[in-house]
């Protein structure tokens, strides 16, 4: 099978499965119906892309694996998402930033991946792009009212930005299988996707009077295989049905 | 015109079938029957998004996972768009919530009884959302418009939830031992509740009279329900599960399916307050609404900011 293909699709599936999970968490828990519906929204699409990313990685693996034996019955170290998506929904600014900076970087990647030389990863990406350019417009939009709304609002936003920014810079280093990827013509090209997810940033944080927060970038390796203490919880959720009740059809 | 004229074009109008809408002049009591029932509706969407939301993180696939956020999201749109109904009448959203948060309005009961399995998502698709479109299909020919078109709707939507829930139990039936039992289990804790849905017998409903002469219901509560047990007992024989009633028998005579005794007691305990999800329920819509209050205003500072910046640049 082609490994190295098959790990790049868990890159980009656990990273949008996570985010998907932690969003799952909020429904019926918003500040209003509408951001109740939106964040549902967001995790739908999300889920929807997860399902085509290990379809297809599926397929590569063969070896009977499914959608649902890649996303529920791997142990931690082999997730290769990034730890911001991982980080909890402390509050709902927390919740607006780790996606407002995953969209950042979302947006752009998928731009890149569209003209992929793997078809199927460039139609994934095809369909994804419309969903990530309205996600990236909902957390920007919101980002905005928060930083420029109240004192209150202001604060806990900053205080969410410089929690989640230093978090921020895993998604941008290239790991061995990026590097691989990108030369074959498959994977995205991570500096251009940087820089166009810095500006963004840059962009949307000086509308909404936030600052961009001056804090080294955390060590960390989730796309390694070393996440939070927090992913355990994550997947102790995720897979308690497919761990209780192994090889049962639902 | 005098309350009297007003009254009578009412009452021939309701006579005639024709569906009253917000503008019209309408009595008090019909009013606030209408808002009482609607907002009541509204909250059971809402408050309902609860238990089912329980399951979301631990759905057991991926397709799972994926149908039931959606599912959960429709119950929010459906809210939603019962809360706007209910405007129509002259009470607010934020108003609505509050009497919900402070025990003034009730929801559905059945929300009230814990999600313990994953059978229990299908049980509710199945059971619970079977026996909401039974009162909803009636409710599209309610004589209020806007309430009857959002039913519609609604209708539509709980339909496919439904055979949704039937089809998660259908594969759970179909599955494993193991499967199949966590599927009985199910059937057996929500089978009564789901009976009580209906509401009160006829004799002690308070609001059924009235409710019937202006149309709002067009059936009663325990004509739905022997209408639910009709229409289920059948399903669950093609699953092979049983329903927890050993009076449950087909009348020849009556063309129905005879049923045992509903305990009125547990009903209402739990409408009073007792059930054992009640205080978890609130609770959890009240942190939320809480945790909630500086984003609301947060968006509306911010919404002045802008409309400031726009009023300073056209001056």
């Amino acid at each position: 099978m082609d490994q190295s293909r098959y790990e790049y699709l868990l890159l980009l599936g656990d990273n949008s499965m996570i985010l998907g999970h932690r969003l799952s968490e909020l429904c019926g828990h918003g500040p209003s119906l509408e951001t109740d519906i939106a964040l549902t929204n967001i995790s739908l699409d999300l889920f929807g892309q997860v399902r085509s990313y290990f379809q297809y990685a599926a397929e590569l693996k063969g070896d009977a694996a499914t959608e649902d034996s890649i996303a529920f019955t791997r142990f931690d170290r082999d997730y290769r998402n990034a730890i911001l998506v991982e980080q909890p929904n402390e509050d709902f600014a927390h919740v607006i930033v780790r996606q407002f900076l995953f969209d950042s970087f979302h947006l752009p990647l998928l731009e890149q991946l569209v003209n992929s030389r793997d078809e199927t990863i460039a139609a994934i990406a095809a369909k994804s792009i419309k969903e990530s350019r309205y996600h990236l417009r909902f957390s920007s939009e919101w980002v905005k009212r928060l930083g420029d709304g109240t004192e209150e609002s202001h604060q806990r936003t900053q205080a969410a930005l410089d929690h989640l920014y230093p978090y921020l810079h895993e998604v941008y280093n290239e790991s061995p299988i990026e590097k691989e990827m990108k030369k074959a013509g498959i994977g995205a090209d991570l500096a251009t996707v940087e820089a166009i997810s810095r500006n963004t940033i840059e962009d949307v944080l000086t509308e909404s009077t936030l600052m961009l927060p001056k804090i080294e970038p955390r060590m960390v390796r989730g796309k390694q295989g070393i996440h939070s203490e927090h992913m355990g919880f994550i997947l102790s959720d995720l897979q308690y049905m497919q761990r209780a009740y192994p090889n049962m059809q639902w | 015109m005098d309350i009297k004229s007003l009254e009578d074009r009412f009452e021939a109008k309701i006579a005639a079938g024709e569906s009253i809408e917000p503008k019209d002049w309408m009595p008090e009591k019909y009013r606030k029957t209408h808002i009482r029932q609607i907002s009541q509706h509204a909250h059971s969407e809402i408050v309902g998004m609860l238990p089912e939301g329980n399951w979301i993180t631990r759905a057991p696939s991926l397709r799972r996972k994926v149908a039931l956020l959606a599912k959960v999201q429709d119950e929010a749109g459906h809210g939603l768009y019962l809360y706007s109904a209910a405007e129509t009448l002259g009470i607010t959203r934020d108003e609505m919530t509050e009497q919900l948060l402070s025990g003034k309005a009730k929801y559905s009961s059945i929300f009230n009884y814990p999600t313990l399995t994953w059978a229990d998502i299908g049980a509710i698709g199945w059971l619970v959302d079977g026996a909401a479109i039974i009162n909803q299909v009636m409710l599209t020919r309610t004589s209020f418009g806007p309430y009857a078109r959002a039913m519609v709707r609604i209708c539509k939507e709980e339909s496919f939830h439904q055979r949704q829930g039937y089809e998660i139990m259908l594969t759970l039936c179909n599955g494993t031992p193991e499967q199949k039992a966590m599927a009985q289990d199910a059937l057996n804790r929500w089978w009564w509740p789901s009976l009580m849905m209906f509401g009160p017998r006829d004799a002690e409903s308070p609001h059924t009279e009235q409710s019937m002469k202006w149309k709002i219901k067009r059936k009663t509560n325990d004509d739905l329900r022997q209408q639910f047990v009709d229409i289920t007992k059948p399903q669950a024989d093609i699953l092979g599960i049983s329903i927890p009633d050993e009076n449950l028998k087909w009348n020849e005579a009556s063309g129905h399916y005879d049923f045992g005794a509903i305990d009125w007691d547990e009903f209402w305990q739990v409408v009073n307050g007792n059930g054992q999800c009640n205080k978890d329920r609130i609770s959890a819509k009240q942190k939320a609404w809480d945790e909630g209050a500086w984003v609301r205003a947060a968006a509306v500072a911010h919404a002045e900011k802008k409309a400031n910046k726009k009023q300073k640049l056209s001056a």
